[in-house]
């Protein structure tokens, strides 16, 4: 109990620290290194959650994935001692603008709407809401490969026609002419 | 004191945000698909977040997840070959250098 | 009687005019004009047909106790304005439509055949057979209508296949501006006539004339006598139908279309400027005859009107040199006589007077008679032009060798219409005069004075043109008579002026349906023809041969005799209102507000619009960030909105 309290400040505080060093360092490489804490946060997050496959495959694709493309690109495309040098500054007041004023309106909100659990009208802990069943890898594949009620065969595939296709795309456009 | 939804979804908001300042002060293009990436996965997790808390029987928020993910993959493939394949062309990855095809 | 064979003839003409206007292209002239003549002459006989059984079948649907019926064909709802307010179509069968069928399918006739002859060698032949049969249609239409909706429509047929035919020649600017001039300048009148229309349907409720005329004090006990500026709403509408039929039938003040009008081929003349069209405007006093006879006042306008006319026209015919123009301006003067006699008509008995309703008779008479002799004058002047290639009297002159048919039956026309016995005109005339003396001696004498001239100026015309000096070009051009399609119209209708005043009209055509015998009315007819016979008297005096005398009467009353040559200066002061004051005064005007005003408004939208656009344009910027940006601010203002209203 106390643990996951802990370890969830630990997470957000990471969160919280990273996104925004991201946003604000000068070096790319060091941006993407950032962007990296930050997804591993949300996968600490879906772990805490209870959703275990989610946060493997967030480590898996975005840590294992995604983050080797950014990384190649950024050394394909960057000298050394490149400098990512900001927006001039009323293009910077007006990016923190919007996102001050969203921030504030989403915290608003959150904070001033019901957020209630669908089945007894109650804002649930997270024990509570980690009381039902498991959610096991048995239930993850049903889900992907059936065709009835919240069951995503087509979706899936399609996925799978999607990342055939970026592959090819990726090669077509990523290819020296 | 015990967690619920609101203390998930307060990290989500403010990683949203960075993303959103990210994205339209940025010149370097990567720069700006790392701000993407980080308003996606905030996006990413608060369908988790809303799924867990609001609706603990089912999985449709994990699996819309799941299928994010996989696209946002796909998506950042494609925008890193661009982005290279820019580079190629421009000899920059400047936004605000990459508008040849306006003149 | 069934309805196939009134249908047959509306349907006949309009069938004739698709079938040559779409398919006269690709017909040769020959297969046209004889398409055209067999389409006419079926519908004549079919007229014929139903003109003989309306009036001599004695079916009791047309005749009840020797007093003859109005009878509906038939009457079809077409256009439902309001439950009370319907407008239909149908077929009305009376003495006047009766008469009016025999003499526009048998004029009709008459021109298509001469015009087989006469436009052989012109262009557009099957257009313009198209046109004639447009014409007969809508005129047909008119005659027969049963509301005075249905009469409108077909009004402005008519109006249309006038300006047509008038403007065949279209190469010609001045067929062209004759054509607008007739069209602008009737239609001009007709809006006076809708005026008129809506005023009466509005309080009466109907269109129907049948309705209307049967019982004219309930029209007037339905206008609850409502006045307007004065007259009683009755009277406005009343005098404003008959501006249309002014400008239809060529009355002062609005008669300046119609000798322009003779820029058109000559049959067409003869057919719609001389014999069935302009005295639609006689034809439709008559059909609301009873109407008006409830208000004095505007029959004592009608007879105003038509006497100033006939003695303006006939002055001015006096000294005319275009022989169509002599014609046109005689055909004025004698339709204004028509109105004159259809003004003293009355429909109740007036004291001292034995039979009240002769004038409405004897204009109907007239009617007739002269669409005969009209169309008679007019087929021979055009085989005159057709010989001489002039419409101009001083290039002719002693052409009674050269066209011995053309001559007499010219000449017949002529005793006919200055009334000498016993050709048609002098019977219809003597009823006319007779009827304008037992209303007041002033409207007879006026009107005697007017058939004295008449006489003078058609005889003038005779003379110039057949006698007077032998024009020296003729040994180049020999003149010659017309070929037998020219020549036949003109003896059929010769023979027709000769008998037709023998017609027991009377019998036939009388307001009310009850027979009238006619009787000669001796001293108005010695009058009558004293005059007749001193006028032309006086014309072969002065022009039988080349003389000086006409030339001394011209310097005798210079004044007189310029203004009438220039018509009296009607034209030019229809020019200077147009010209000086509508145009530079009133449009002037206009055209500033609209431009200054209506299009500066408009200019200034674009103005704004065009600024505004200019000075947002930067936000299309090809910059994706500041998109974002702004979709963001955007989702940001829809979030707030929101917001609020929840809270």
């Amino acid at each position: 109990m106390v643990g996951n309290i802990i370890l969830y400040f630990v997470v957000a505080l990471v969160i919280v620290i990273f996104s925004f060093m991201a946003i604000r360092t000068d070096k790319i490489l060091r941006a993407a290194t950032y962007l990296l804490f930050v997804l591993l946060g949300s996968a600490v997050f879906y772990f805490q959650m209870g959703y275990q496959f989610l946060g493997a495959v967030q480590i898996a694709v975005y840590a294992g994935g995604i983050m080797v493309l950014f990384v190649f690109a950024i050394l394909l495309t960057h000298k050394p001692n490149d400098k990512a040098a900001p927006m001039e500054s009323h293009r910077r007041i007006a990016g923190a603008v919007a996102a001050g004023i969203g921030t504030a309106l989403l915290l608003y909100a959150l904070f001033t709407m019901p957020m209630v659990c669908s089945s007894n009208g109650t804002m649930l802990s997270l024990g509570e809401a980690l009381s039902g069943d498991q959610i096991t890898m048995k239930m993850i594949g049903e889900a992907f490969t059936g065709t009835n009620r919240f069951q995503y065969l087509l979706p899936f595939e399609a996925v799978s026609v999607l990342l055939l296709a970026s592959i090819i795309g990726g090669v077509t456009v990523g290819r020296k002419r | 004191m015990d967690l619920n939804l609101l203390w998930y979804l307060v990290p989500s908001v403010v990683m949203f945000a960075c993303g959103v300042y990210g994205f339209v002060t940025r010149k370097n293009m990567i720069a700006i698909l790392i701000s993407l990436e980080l308003m996606l996965n905030s996006a990413d997790l608060n369908f988790a977040i809303f799924n867990r808390f609001l609706f603990p029987g089912s999985m449709e928020g994990m699996v819309f997840t799941l299928f994010a993910i996989a696209i946002a993959a796909a998506e950042t493939a494609i925008a890193i070959a661009i982005i290279i394949n820019i580079y190629r062309a421009v000899g920059s990855t400047n936004v605000l250098e990459s508008n040849k095809m306006k003149h | 009687m069934g309805i196939t064979l009134p249908i047959l003839i509306l349907c006949l003409p309009l069938f004739m005019f698709l079938l040559l206007g779409i398919g006269g292209v690709k017909m040769s002239r020959k297969v046209a004009g004889i398409l055209g003549i067999l389409g006419m002459g079926t519908t004549m006989t079919l007229a014929y047909i139903v003109a003989f059984t309306y009036f001599f079948s004695g079916n009791p649907e047309f005749i009840i106790d020797g007093v003859r019926q109005q009878y509906q064909v038939f009457d079809v709802t077409w256009l439902a304005f309001t439950p009370k307010l319907v407008v239909n179509l149908g077929f009305l069968l009376d003495p006047i439509s009766a008469m009016m069928l025999v003499v526009i399918t048998t004029i009709s006739f008459m021109v298509h055949l001469y015009s087989w002859g006469y436009m052989e060698h012109e262009g557009g032949f099957q257009r313009y057979y198209a046109f004639l049969s447009l014409f007969s249609f809508s005129m047909l239409g008119l005659v027969v209508a049963t509301n005075i909706f249905q009469m409108y429509i077909f009004w402005e047929l008519v109006g249309v296949s006038s300006f047509l035919l008038i403007g065949f020649f279209y190469r010609l600017p001045s067929a062209v501006s004759a054509s607008k001039k007739a069209f602008i300048v009737t239609r001009f009148a007709d809006l006076g006539f809708l005026l008129g229309i809506l005023t009466l349907s509005y309080f009466t409720d109907t269109f129907n004339f049948v309705s209307m005329t049967s019982n004219p004090m309930n029209v007037l006990a339905e206008t609850g006598g409502a006045t307007f500026m004065g007259c009683s709403v009755l009277t406005w509408a009343m005098v404003l139908i008959f501006t249309g039929g002014m400008g239809k039938s060529a009355m002062l003040p609005l008669h300046i279309w119609l000798p322009d009008a003779m820029e058109g081929p000559t049959p067409v003349s003869a057919l719609i400027h001389a014999a069935t069209m302009v005295v639609a405007g006689v034809y439709l006093v008559a059909r609301m005859f009873p109407v008006y006879c409830v208000v004095e006042a505007s029959m004592t306008f009608i007879c105003c009107v038509g006497a100033i006319t006939a003695f303006y026209a006939a002055v001015v015919a006096c000294t005319q040199v275009d022989i169509k123009r002599v014609l046109a301006f005689s055909t004025i003067s004698q339709i204004a006589f028509m109105m004159v006699s259809l003004g003293v008509a009355r429909d109740y008995m007036i004291p001292g007077e034995h039979y009240s309703g002769l004038g409405y008779m004897a204009g109907m008479f007239h009617l007739f008679t002269h669409a005969m002799f009209k169309a008679l004058l007019f087929l021979g002047a055009g085989a005159l032009i057709h010989a001489v290639h002039s419409n101009d009297y001083t290039k002719m002159g002693g052409l009674r060798k050269y066209m011995p048919i053309t001559h007499w039956t010219f000449l017949i026309g002529c005793l006919a219409i200055a009334g000498i016995y016993p050709f048609s005109g002098f019977f219809s005339k003597d009823e006319m005069l007779a009827a304008m003396f037992a209303r007041h001696w002033f409207w007879g004498a006026w009107m005697t004075m007017v058939a004295g001239l008449t006489a003078f100026y058609m005889f003038r015309l005779y003379y110039l043109i057949f006698w007077w000096e032998e024009n020296p070009e003729y040994e180049h051009h020999k003149p010659h008579d017309a070929p037998w399609q020219m020549s036949l119209p003109l003896i059929i209708l010769a023979a027709v002026s000769c008998v037709s005043g023998f017609i027991p009209f009377g019998e036939l055509v009388t307001w009310n349906g009850a027979p009238y015998h006619i009787h000669i009315e001796a001293p108005v007819a010695a009058t009558s023809l004293t005059v007749a016979v001193l006028a032309i008297l006086l014309a072969t005096v002065m022009y039988r041969k080349k003389n000086p005398l006409p030339e001394k009467f011209r310097n005798a009353l210079p004044g007189l005799w310029t203004a009438a040559y220039h018509r009296f200066y009607w034209d030019e002061i229809y020019l200077f209102i147009t010209h000086n004051i509508i145009f530079n005064g009133i449009c002037k005007a206009i055209a500033w507000f609209d431009r200054h005003v209506i299009d500066a408004t408009m200019d200034g939208f674009a103005k704004v619009t065009q600024k505004v656009s200019y000075s947002i344009r930067g936000m299309q910027s090809g910059n994706v960030q500041a998109y974002v940006l702004w979709y963001f601010f955007g989702a940001l203002a829809l979030a707030i909105i929101t917001l609020i209203c929840i809270i």
